[in-house]
């Protein structure tokens, strides 16, 4: 139990930003490991850099060092040169907080939000010297946990993980802690399988070890809890009100650069705009907001507490809070600290409105301003049901190229379903017109356009859509940058092989396991990093297990087909998203569900949830719901198209 | 004001930027008044010393901050100690001559302690140590640094903004001198000046020549030379009490 510190301070001479393993951050806790205690070991399985903000992790490392019978340290994925010098060297992988063995921990838990980091997973298990296989682990091992929004499809990394948590994690973390402490306490009855069936037991706590998993050739046939107690369908868990969790109170403050290093302050969870390729907006119903007094006491403690001169306001939507121009002004207007703090609000909604509230925050350093309309015609919007319509998009940039912003960043998703070559150009044609309004405030005006392939994603309505494949996502983008070629137009975007990778483990079944585990064993780790990341590798290991890629990723599926996914409930039922999918296909649109009648999604209903909005009525200028008619569309006849059977 | 902090322990593996932010953050966590530049993006009037390399502990490192009205500056000893990271520390403040020249220009000499330790596979441990008995270690460090002392130049390749070039470092070097042994290595102590060119304690280890690598590195004072006198950072520019210049 003793640190590991003075066997790991020798490696940090020769690794790049040692600071990575230090810890120390203002907010970090040392805790005592006291015999009674359950200690968790919080991983997030990417860099410091990018692990360090995350705020689900900081939550709920709060949350557990505030109880009597937990102690919570976290850990980030070793950079390579990191990751070999331990192995040379014998040194597992540890904490951060006191340089403790990864493999003392009780519990090892992964905060999984993208699916590209999954062969992480494996590299941090395999540093702590934990087997990676869930069924190679013995008494002695810790229990490995994940969460975050990738676990609404766990299948890929149920042969890794013991148990995973659906949902939001700030209740069951402190109910898997008495499950394990109570189960202790009485003898450990049952053994390691003991406690992982009691595990099961808490409510939106799936243990896959306790599920019977059929196929039928390449089809999944059945998903069958093992025994009685353990529940055939796991719900996700919701927090319902966030005044109750006003977390992070101590936000960690790191000593090197982060991304987004600044403090955060989460406004609301949840959306119902109903983007139907979204899949954060469909699983983190309904939505919640934070009391603004509440926000406003989290800003100045936050910043009098770090010493940061500028704060972001979190959520899937931030300018979609009940009165954000009324907060922000306040804000701004507060003289906190020692004053000249900035506020900061991520994704922004694609309006004047948004631009005026913008236009308040950002009083100075009027570089860049990024909005998202994802399609590039009106009919692919109302198929994505994302309904910003042209107007909207030309006032808001005129309203920031007027005010001074000479650069506009547009972000696209392409491999939409319907999408024909015309929504493409239709990109190209935004952009060209973007650039204009912008040349008559500013010659220096300039748009990037960012392009990025769409993967299906499990709880949306575009669950059964077949994914684009790498050589269509190419030719798409192709298309848009000989349009935009020779114009004040930049055209960026994600690498379609990644893509393709993605569309594996996302709406992958059990079966991906084996191919995860081939990719990590091949050296594919830091898979988002493109530097490291090599189709190749993916592809050998499918071809290895015999698994066909295109039945995972390019293939519609079809109504009757049971999904991966099926015994994992984000709330929405399975009929609601089969309509809204049908309904995407001929472009029909659907209102805000906060400011319209209820269309029974289902998880109101069925989890007896309230939205918790500040505000009945709808944001000034917020386009959707407010007199949009939504029973357009249909244009274009629209069919899926046989699928593409191509890989590269 | 002028403040002069150590840094040691862990956080020596943050870069010079990072203590940098670090202060910025302490300077507003303790609300202190601060002057700020004007302009599109008005930032602090804090100017940093000379950089000390990642991985390198110091007891003598300074920043000047200036402030916008007079507060008492005693207190800020502990709280702004109290408002960093561990290991980063401030040692005293004082109030600073208005038109006081900058530090990366004042500052004319850094004394340092280097261990030197012997090159091998075997990683750097408390266990690991090498064999031969303490004089033996320290003869061979002895005999190089003499060699080094005694020879006329020592000319060094360096990359000048992307262009190899040739420099002679031998005038930068003052005094290099035996402390002793330590449990990895020998420690040696060592004066160089950073006019006309500046050494890096890396550089010396590697004209030391190859059998050495670099152990723990300590900056242990710096100096401001002028009109003949040597002066600590921290007195060299006072700035006088009012009531002072009155009487």
């Amino acid at each position: 139990m003793t640190s590991l510190w003075p066997r790991i301070e020798p490696l940090l001479a020769g690794v790049e930003k040692p600071a990575r393993y230090i810890g120390m951050e203002r907010g970090s806790r040392v805790p005592v490991h006291r015999p009674g205690s359950v200690s968790w070991l919080l991983v997030y399985p990417d860099t410091y850099e990018i692990g360090l903000p995350n705020q689900g992790l900081q939550i709920l490392y709060e949350i557990l060092n505030e109880r009597d019978d937990a102690v919570a340290e976290r850990s980030y994925a070793p950079w390579l040169d990191l990751a070999a010098a331990l192995r040379q060297h014998a040194v597992p992988l540890f904490s951060v907080d006191t340089h403790r063995a990864a493999g003392d921990f009780d519990i090892v838990a992964f905060n999984l939000s993208a699916e590209l980091v999954y062969t992480n997973l494996l590299e941090c298990l395999d540093l702590a010297g934990i087997p990676i296989r869930g069924d190679q682990r013995g008494d002695e091992d810790p229990v490995v946990v994940a969460g975050g929004h990738s676990t609404f499809n766990p299948e890929p990394m149920a042969d890794f993980v013991d148990a995973f948590v659906i949902g939001d994690g700030e209740e069951p973390v402190g109910e898997m802690t008495e499950c394990i402490g109570s189960w202790r306490r009485s003898g450990r009855p049952g053994g390691r399988t003991g406690m992982l069936r009691a595990l099961a037991a808490v409510p939106g706590v799936y243990v896959p070890s306790m599920y019977d998993v059929e196929f039928d050739g390449p089809a999944l046939r059945s998903v069958t809890p093992r025994f009685a107690d353990v529940p055939a369908v796991v719900d996700k868990r919701t927090v319902a009100d966030l005044a109750d969790w006003p977390y992070p109170k101590e936000q960690l403050v790191p000593l090197i650069e982060v991304v987004h290093d600044r403090l955060n302050v989460e406004l609301f969870r949840g959306c119902t705009r109903g983007c139907r390729f979204c899949q954060a907006g469909m699983i983190t119903r309904p939505v919640r907001e934070r009391p603004a007094e509440q926000v406003r006491a989290m800003v100045a403690n936050g910043l009098a507490r770090t010493g940061y001169d500028e704060v972001a306001l979190t959520s899937l939507s931030s300018a979609d809070f009940s009165g954000i121009d009324g907060l922000v002004s306040g804000l701004v207007n507060d003289q906190i600290g020692c004053g000249n703090v900035g506020v900061s609000l991520p994704s922004l909604r694609v309006d004047a409105f948004t631009v005026g509230i913008a236009s308040e925050i950002q009083k100075v350093r009027r570089t860049g301003l990024t909005f998202a309309p994802e399609g590039g015609s009106w009919r692919l919007r109302q198929v994505i049901n994302k309904l910003i319509t042209e107007e909207d998009l030309y006032a808001a940039v005129e309203g920031a190229y007027s005010q001074g912003w000479r650069r506009v960043k547009l972000y696209f998703l392409v491999g939409l379903p319907t999408e024909m070559d015309e929504d493409t150009l239709g990109i190209a044609e935004l952009a060209r017109n973007v650039v204009k309004i912008g040349k008559q405030y500013t010659k220096q005006a300039s748009a990037t356009v960012s392009v990025g392939g769409f993967v299906p994603k499990a709880h949306t309505p575009f669950q059964w859509f077949g994914q684009n494949g790498t050589q269509e996502l190419h030719r798409k983008i192709n298309l848009l940058r000989d349009d935009l070629r020779k114009t004040a137009a930049q055209v960026r975007w994600h690498d379609p092989k990644a893509t393709f990778a993605e569309g594996i483990a996302s709406r992958g079944d059990r079966r991906i396991g084996a191919v995860i585990e081939r990719v990590w064993r091949a050296g594919g780790t830091f898979q988002e990093w493109s530097e490291h990341f090599q189709l190749g590798r993916w592809l050998d290991a499918m071809a290895a297990e015999g698994l066909d890629p295109d039945w995972f990723v390019t293939r519609h599926r079809t109504e009757d087909e049971i999904l991966p996914w099926d015994h994992i409930a984000a709330g929405l039922h399975r009929d609601f998203l089969w309509q809204d999918w049908q309904s995407s296909l001929q472009a029909h649109g659907l209102p805000d569900c906060r400011w319209t009648p209820c269309y029974d999604c289902g998880v109101c209903t069925d989890y007896a949830l309230e939205h918790v909005v500040a505000s009945s009525v709808p944001p000034a200028g917020g386009s959707q719901g407010t007199g949009q008619d939504l029973t357009l569309g249909g244009a274009v006849p629209v069919s899926l198209g046989p699928t593409r059977v191509e890989i590269s | 004001m002028r403040v002069h902090f150590t840094k040691q322990g862990k956080v020596r593996f943050i870069s010079h930027r990072d203590v940098a932010r670090a202060f910025e953050r302490s300077f507003r966590i303790e609300q202190l008044p601060l002057s700020f530049t004007l302009g599109f993006s008005p930032r602090p009037k804090v100017s940093f010393g000379l950089a000390l390399s990642v991985g390198h502990e110091s007891d003598a490192e300074y920043l000047d901050v200036e402030l916008a009205e007079d507060i008492p500056i005693e207190p800020l000893v502990s709280s702004l100690s109290e408002a960093l990271p561990e290991g980063l520390d401030v040692v005293s403040v004082v109030a600073l001559a208005d038109r006081a020249p900058a530090l990366q220009e004042a500052v004319t000499a850094v004394e340092w302690t280097i261990e030197l330790v012997p090159e091998s596979d075997a990683p750097l441990t408390s266990e690991a140590v090498p064999a031969g008995t303490p004089d033996e270690k320290t003869d061979g460090v002895t005999q190089r640094i003499d060699a080094l002392m005694s020879a006329p130049t020592l000319v060094l390749e360096r990359v000048r903004k992307g262009r190899t070039g040739t420099e002679d470092i031998r005038p930068a070097l003052r005094r290099m001198t035996v402390l002793g042994p330590t449990e990895t290595g020998t420690l040696i102590g060592v004066e160089l000046a950073t006019r006309p060119t500046s050494v890096r304690p890396a550089e010396l280890v590697a004209a030391l020549g190859h059998e050495f690598r670099e152990g723990r590195v300590r900056r242990t004072r710096q100096w401001i030379e002028r009109g003949g006198e040597r002066l600590d950072p921290l007195t060299a520019d006072p700035r006088i009490a009012l009531e002072a210049r009155a009487s």
